[in-house]
């Protein structure tokens, strides 16, 4: 990204001498976050087709193990992370319009957000090393579908742990830009790092909208009308 | 990439719209709609999510036309990907 | 005069020392930089090929252990494939060109594209790592549960060094498609654009595309290893074959991220060797397209035996024939350009003569494999392996060769020595031939792949592939003399010593930092040869 050089920090928005305008200079920056995002979905995507294949094949045993997910704990962190998009959002807003001080306050809001999640994720985790959820020697499901279980705990660490560990970094970038927001790098001239940061924060999200509904609902009616 | 101001209003109606999905999508879940419709449903309403997401939080909608292309094109491959590895498991057991 | 051009400071000249090097953001430098690091590498696997000649010089596995001749070819496959074939054109070649091709000062990211050459150098010292403290023995291609499972190699090492490579891979590939879509200089429409920008453009798409899906199949391979965890492992249900969609999905396309920038390269160098506009110019752009996006439909044809439904097998093979027809395009495009053209033979067009000819046996001999019924007999056997040495060294190598000569003088202000250069392009083309074309024969007789012994009637065909291995490295070696000779003794070469088309010949050789002292205004499609030719004639 081309964020503001270290050598400039007195001048953040200053144009890189490679560029012949500062609105090149975003446009590029822009389309190459764009792109980054289509490396990140095509990231992800392998695990979506290792998802998708193991459903198809072992449908039974996914829903059982998905079941013993809390779907209450899920919906919590997916409401959690839509309104940590609002606030990004409303961030980038603020950079546009130049309140300054409202980009610090509504980073802030999505970093405790972010925190938020990742803290109830970790009850969740918990709760699967205590039930024995966790792939490896002492996994342990009941009934005859617990090798396949496995394989669905097994994408949903993978998945789930790939979206945190996406969280923790978008959690940090948040944290380098409100410092920088709170010096008043930010201008309606000059806000890229912080439009960028929110692309990527969004994109998060939208993973997790994916993950949700797959790993958390895809059985939810078998666990309510038991059959 | 124009530097289009959304406006606040839409970010909240955006906001309210994905909050209600999430509710939606949980209470569908819990219906037995079938084997295909449970998903199907449950699909359709994160693809709608995440559209709203990408078209005004991202601001494609007020985007180049080369950002769409490049958003879109992302997507068609993660399609192109699922759909011909599960053209493999789909057709596997057509013949013993 | 000439006191005055010396004194004018270029990219090479504009700094010293070993700090303005390694913390570069100049895409020339960080050209060279890559060079060095892949030329390293490009040894380092020739150096296992050379072992693993050697050892089927004879029936009985003699030389090696079958472990140790197991590691031999594996670290071969991982070093030439994704630390020397993949970088080869895009980072060293693309790198120095794209810029100057399209009039840009540099990329649009100069410090991701420094950031690319650290995590490759990271990438590359972790495999080298795990060659030095063991090797590893999976094949290139990982295949699991081998990898993820019972080998017991230095499989988490070689992974994750491949892992951080791909990155390098895919920072280049979106440096160089943010830089042609926002950085091209004023007049340079699209079908204005040398046709080696659309080639690496199209496979920037691949790398960008492609890359990540590699990335996270190897990382799921590792937690395997590391953590236990089931995907692919069948105890609990996983599908290996799984594993092999997805690690073809970027693998396969992969063979075009080697292609495609080296087809740009031989558009470029048979412009101008035959001073002419490259035939169907506007098909061949978009034939560098359409490969990198059919590219992605056919990798299902490495799974034709492997489980794979026979009817996903059907349509992965048709798709594999569609993606030849773009390749002809090129190749048919490259001859009809050659033909009535004003055609001269110094050394890039020798390696451009020999890539558009092994190109196409390696070409042809594809469709074959496509064949479903005939992949059957011949899968992992040394058909498979003659042929798709026949596209990346044959096609690759031979093509970025031309391109090292073709714009050495560019990179250095220096030209290189012509006879030698000639001798190599023949050693190389005669060496290449006498390795590759017996393992054909060999294949199609059923000597199997990846073992270190084989029954004695193969033998012959063996010494005559050993033989031309040895006449292939000492090809190879030639260049690497005669180029360092060059930088001291090369006689000095002004703006444009091929008198060729293109921004890049604009400005000086080498090139200042900034690439041009005016940014160039284009008014002319590529290759304007005979509207050149035309204004000279009505001028005298």
């Amino acid at each position: 990204m081309s964020t503001p050089s270290a050598e400039h920090p007195g001048h953040p928005a200053a144009l890189l001498h490679h560029f012949d305008t500062a609105e090149q200079q975003k446009d590029a920056s822009t389309l190459g976050m764009w792109l980054f995002l289509i490396t990140e979905i095509m990231f992800f995507g392998g695990m979506f087709t290792a998802y998708v294949a193991g459903r198809f094949r072992f449908h039974e045993a996914f829903k059982e193990a998905s079941n013993t997910l809390d779907v209450t704990l899920g919906a919590i962190n997916t409401t959690v992370l839509i309104c940590s998009s609002l606030t990004m959002a409303l961030a980038v807003h603020a950079a546009q319009v130049g309140k300054k001080k409202q980009i610090v306050w509504f980073l802030l809001a999505t970093i405790l957000l972010g925190c938020t999640f990742l803290g109830v994720k970790v009850v969740e985790y918990h709760d699967k090393f205590v039930h024995h959820h966790v792939p490896g020697l002492h996994f342990h499901f009941p009934g005859p579908n617990a090798r396949n279980a496995e394989m669905f705990f097994s994408i949903y660490f993978g998945m789930t742990g790939l979206h945190a560990l996406h969280m923790v970094v978008g959690v940090g970038l948040l944290a380098v830009l409100a410092v920088r927001a709170g010096k008043g790098w930010f201008t309606p001239d000059y806000y890229t790092p912080v439009e960028m940061t929110g692309l990527y924060w969004h994109f998060v999200d939208i993973v997790w909208i994916f993950l949700f509904p797959l790993l958390y609902l895809l059985g939810a009616h078998f666990a309510i009308t038991g059959h | 990439m124009s530097n289009h101001i959304v406006s606040t209003r839409i970010y909240f109606a955006v906001f309210a719209a994905l909050i209600v999905f999430t509710w939606v999508t949980v209470a569908v879940a819990r219906i037995d709609l079938g084997l295909y419709f449970n998903t199907v449903a449950a699909l359709a309403i994160a693809v709608t999510k995440a559209l709203l997401v990408v078209l005004y939080f991202m601001h494609v909608r007020y985007s180049t036309k080369l950002t769409k292309f490049v958003v879109a094109g992302g997507f068609l491959w993660l399609v192109i990907m699922i759909g011909l590895v599960m053209a493999d498991y789909y057709t596997r057991a057509w013949i013993g | 005069m000439i006191t005055a051009r010396e004194e004018k400071l270029n990219y090479l000249t504009a700094d010293y020392g070993v700090k303005s090097w390694l913390l570069t953001v100049d895409h020339k430098r960080i050209a060279l930089l890559y060079l060095a690091t892949i030329t390293l590498f490009f040894f380092l696997g020739g150096a296992f090929a050379v072992l693993i000649r050697l050892e089927l010089l004879t029936p009985a596995g003699d030389l090696v252990q079958s472990q140790t001749y197991n590691k031999l070819f594996t670290m071969h496959g991982v070093i030439m494939v994704f630390f020397f074939l993949i970088p080869a054109v895009p980072a060293v070649l693309g790198n120095f060109l794209v810029p100057l091709m399209i009039g840009a000062r540099d990329l649009a990211f100069p410090r991701l594209n420094l950031a690319s050459w650290y995590i490759f150098v990271i990438g590359g010292t972790l495999s080298i790592l795990a060659a030095i403290l063991g090797g590893v023995d999976t094949g290139w291609t990982f295949y699991t549960p081998y990898s993820s499972t019972y080998s017991n190699t230095y499989v988490m090492i070689t992974a994750v060094g491949i892992f951080i490579t791909g990155f390098a891979s895919i920072l280049t590939g979106l440096n160089f498609i943010v830089t042609i879509h926002r950085m091209r200089a004023p007049g340079l429409t699209w079908f204005r654009m040398p046709l080696f920008i659309w080639a690496n453009y199209a496979a920037s798409l691949i790398m960008v595309l492609g890359t990540p899906v590699v990335a996270v199949t190897i990382l799921l391979v590792g937690v395997e290893r590391a953590f236990g965890l089931c995907i692919f492992n069948p105890n609990c249900g996983g599908d290996p074959v799984l594993f092999q969609h997805l690690f073809w999905f970027y693998s396969h396309p992969a063979v075009y991220i080697m292609i495609l920038p080296t087809m740009g390269v031989i558009s470029e160098l048979v412009a101008a060797c035959t001073r002419k506009q490259i035939f169907g110019y506007k098909l061949v752009a978009m034939a560098s397209v359409a490969i990198a996006v059919l590219g992605f439909l056919v990798w299902g044809h490495h799974l034709f035996v492997s489980g794979q439904s026979v009817y996903a097998g059907l349509v992965f093979s048709f798709l594999s024939y569609a993606v030849g027809i773009p390749s002809a395009v090129k190749v048919f495009n490259w001859t009809a350009t050659l033909y009535k053209g004003a055609n001269t033979y110094q050394t890039p067009m020798l390696y451009a003569f020999g890539f558009i000819g092994l190109f196409t046996i390696g070409g042809l001999t594809g469709l074959m494999l496509a064949a479903t019924g005939l992949d059957v007999h011949v899968h992992d056997t040394y058909f498979v392996v003659a042929h798709f040495h026949y596209i990346m060294v044959g096609g690759a190598i031979m093509g970025y060769l031309g391109g090292m000569h073709f714009w050495w003088p560019k990179m250095t202000g220096r030209m290189y020595p012509e006879l030698p250069a000639k001798l190599s392009a023949l050693v190389i083309f005669v060496g290449f031939n006498l390795t590759f074309f017996p393992q054909f024969l060999l294949g199609y007789l059923g000597m199997p792949r990846r073992y270190h012994a084989y029954p004695e009637e193969f033998q012959v065909l063996n010494v005559m592939s050993t033989a031309g291995a040895s006449v292939l490295a000492f090809g190879y070696a030639l260049p690497m003399f005669y180029f360092v000779w060059s930088l001291r003794y090369g006689q000095r070469v002004g703006n444009n010593p091929w008198g060729a088309k293109g921004l890049e010949w604009l400005t000086s050789s080498p090139p200042p930092t900034h690439n041009f002292d005016v940014t160039p205004i284009v008014t002319e499609p590529a290759y304007a040869y005979a509207a050149e030719e035309g204004a000279e004639i009505v001028h005298t």
